[in-house]
């Protein structure tokens, strides 16, 4: 498929996506947004799915390409697991997607690139880790935190200051989502959480004792804390 | 050029078998039964790595008796269907009435084609929202498939062990109370024989447990067995 030279495929596109280590492992979170153009293509899409027990992937980029990449990427590591009878290591998922985003080069060059963030406990070295990359597949490992998507900028500004060694799990949600909040008040394709509809970022959470999603109760109620916050401070 | 020997179709077919079955008894037992929140799935196998019960989907495991190397060749292929299909269509469409009919194909046209049949025994079960819908399915070298209920007990000395869970085998008991059958099944000797206690390190042990979310796959480990074991002598 080649297009015509200067257009572009009109589709839904992804937007901020941000990750952030902690002593016991990694978070990672993201907005509900999808654009279309100036157009809110969906206001509830989830970007951060499980890969397996013990990651996770974000993805940014256009919708549709990625959400199918991270379907085979998740029944790959399954079918690893069932096959080898034990999960593959955290690098060799992160090799793996490489892999598979430069197998989307052509498309990406077409102007539809899928740009995820990956992220998951690594049960050698015990820690949470965090993987970026760019179209091509290079796959860079990222320190402490991270943030792809068009709000990245944004989050990651907002996570420099606020990113502690000593964080806990809670500290990390809540500068995720704080992060999040950052992306969306300054870039326009990354939603901010909406009260009125109550709908409110995806989190995850990956620790040795594997992946859990944060509940909506709990979100919400980070969420809320900050918007309070903001009431006062808007530039938090 | 010498003339070959006739030998007849029946004679070719019933020495077929006879050599599968002879391979399938050399080896130790393995059951499935159901129980109230699932299907457990146990033998005797003091090999840890080499395993004869296996996850192949969400809700479906597998397990064999026989030849390592045939069993384990029929299950790469078993979750390599499964995983196609659930990822072809959707993952709810993955059912063991079809795994077990892809097995039946294959061991169906190895016995007849190849010119050793595959010396194994399998059951594919599937763990369903009650115990009514449970699936369990037996089939043999030849590619025969039975569709079971409540229990299945292959290869080995199969028999005394049928006889002990045709007695005591209830649908709605719980998970110790499976286990603890189980292994009192798995330890019954055959006639004439002496009884011979298995020990913890050399059982294995699974669950199809039907109240976990997605993969209802688990296996019993040596402490959990020691422990649910452990409250039989107290």
């Amino acid at each position: 498929m080649r297009l015509p030279e200067g257009s572009t495929v009109e589709a839904p596109h992804g937007t901020t996506i941000v990750a952030v280590t902690h002593a016991g492992g990694v978070i990672m979170a993201g907005d509900r947004r999808a654009t279309m153009g100036n157009i809110i293509a969906q206001r509830d899409i989830e970007k951060v799915f499980p890969a397996d027990d013990y990651s996770c992937v974000g993805i940014a980029g256009t919708a549709g390409l990625a959400i199918e990449m991270v379907r085979l990427f998740q029944v790959e590591l399954e079918h690893y697991e069932k096959l080898e009878g034990s999960t593959m290591s955290l690098d060799g998922k992160a090799n793996r997607l490489s892999n598979m985003i430069r197998g989307n080069l052509a498309m990406a060059m077409q102007g539809l690139a899928v740009v995820p963030l990956f992220a998951g406990y690594d049960l050698e070295k015990r820690v949470g880790r965090i993987f970026s990359y760019d179209v091509t597949g290079g796959r860079y490992e990222e320190h402490s935190f991270h943030s792809v998507g068009s709000g990245s900028v944004f989050a990651r500004g907002a996570l420099k200051k606020k990113y502690r060694e000593d964080a806990t799990e809670a500290d990390a949600v809540r500068m995720s989502v704080d992060a999040l909040y950052d992306a969306a008040d300054d870039d326009s394709a990354t939603g901010g959480p909406d009260l009125a509809r109550r709908i409110f970022p995806v989190v995850m959470t990956v620790t040795a004792d594997g992946l859990r999603r944060v509940p909506e109760d709990e979100v919400s109620a980070v969420v809320e804390a900050i918007v309070a916050e903001r009431m006062t401070r808007p530039g938090g | 050029m010498s003339t070959p020997f006739y030998v007849s179709p029946e004679q070719v077919m019933r020495d077929k078998s006879d050599y599968a079955r002879k391979g399938i008894a050399r080896g130790r037992s393995v059951l499935v039964m159901t129980y109230a929140d699932g299907i457990l799935l146990c033998g005797e196998n003091p090999n840890k790595a080499l395993h004869k019960i296996s996850e192949i989907y969400d809700r479906i495991a597998f397990a064999a008796v026989g030849k390592y190397n045939e069993f384990e060749n029929l299950r790469v292929a078993g979750v390599r269907y499964a995983d196609f299909t659930g990822y072809r269509y959707d993952r709810i469409d993955v059912t063991s009435r079809g795994l077990a009919n892809a097995y039946a194909q294959q061991l169906g046209a190895i016995f007849t084609e190849a010119g050793k049949p595959f010396e194994v025994e399998l059951t594919v079960a599937e763990v369903g929202p009650s115990v009514a819908d449970d699936q369990l399915y037996r089939l043999t070298f030849d590619g025969m498939v039975q569709e079971e209920h409540g229990f299945i007990v292959m290869g080995g000395t199969a028999d005394p062990i049928t006889a002990v869970l045709r007695e005591e085998h209830v649908a709605d008991a719980d998970l110790d109370t499976a286990v603890r059958l189980a292994l009192k099944a798995l330890s019954t000797p055959a006639e004439g024989a002496e009884r011979r206690d298995i020990p913890v390190d050399a059982i294995e042990a699974a669950v199809l447990d039907r109240t976990r979310p997605r993969r209802a796959f688990k296996r019993l480990t040596a402490e959990r067995l020691s422990t649910i074991l452990g409250t039989t002598s107290s």
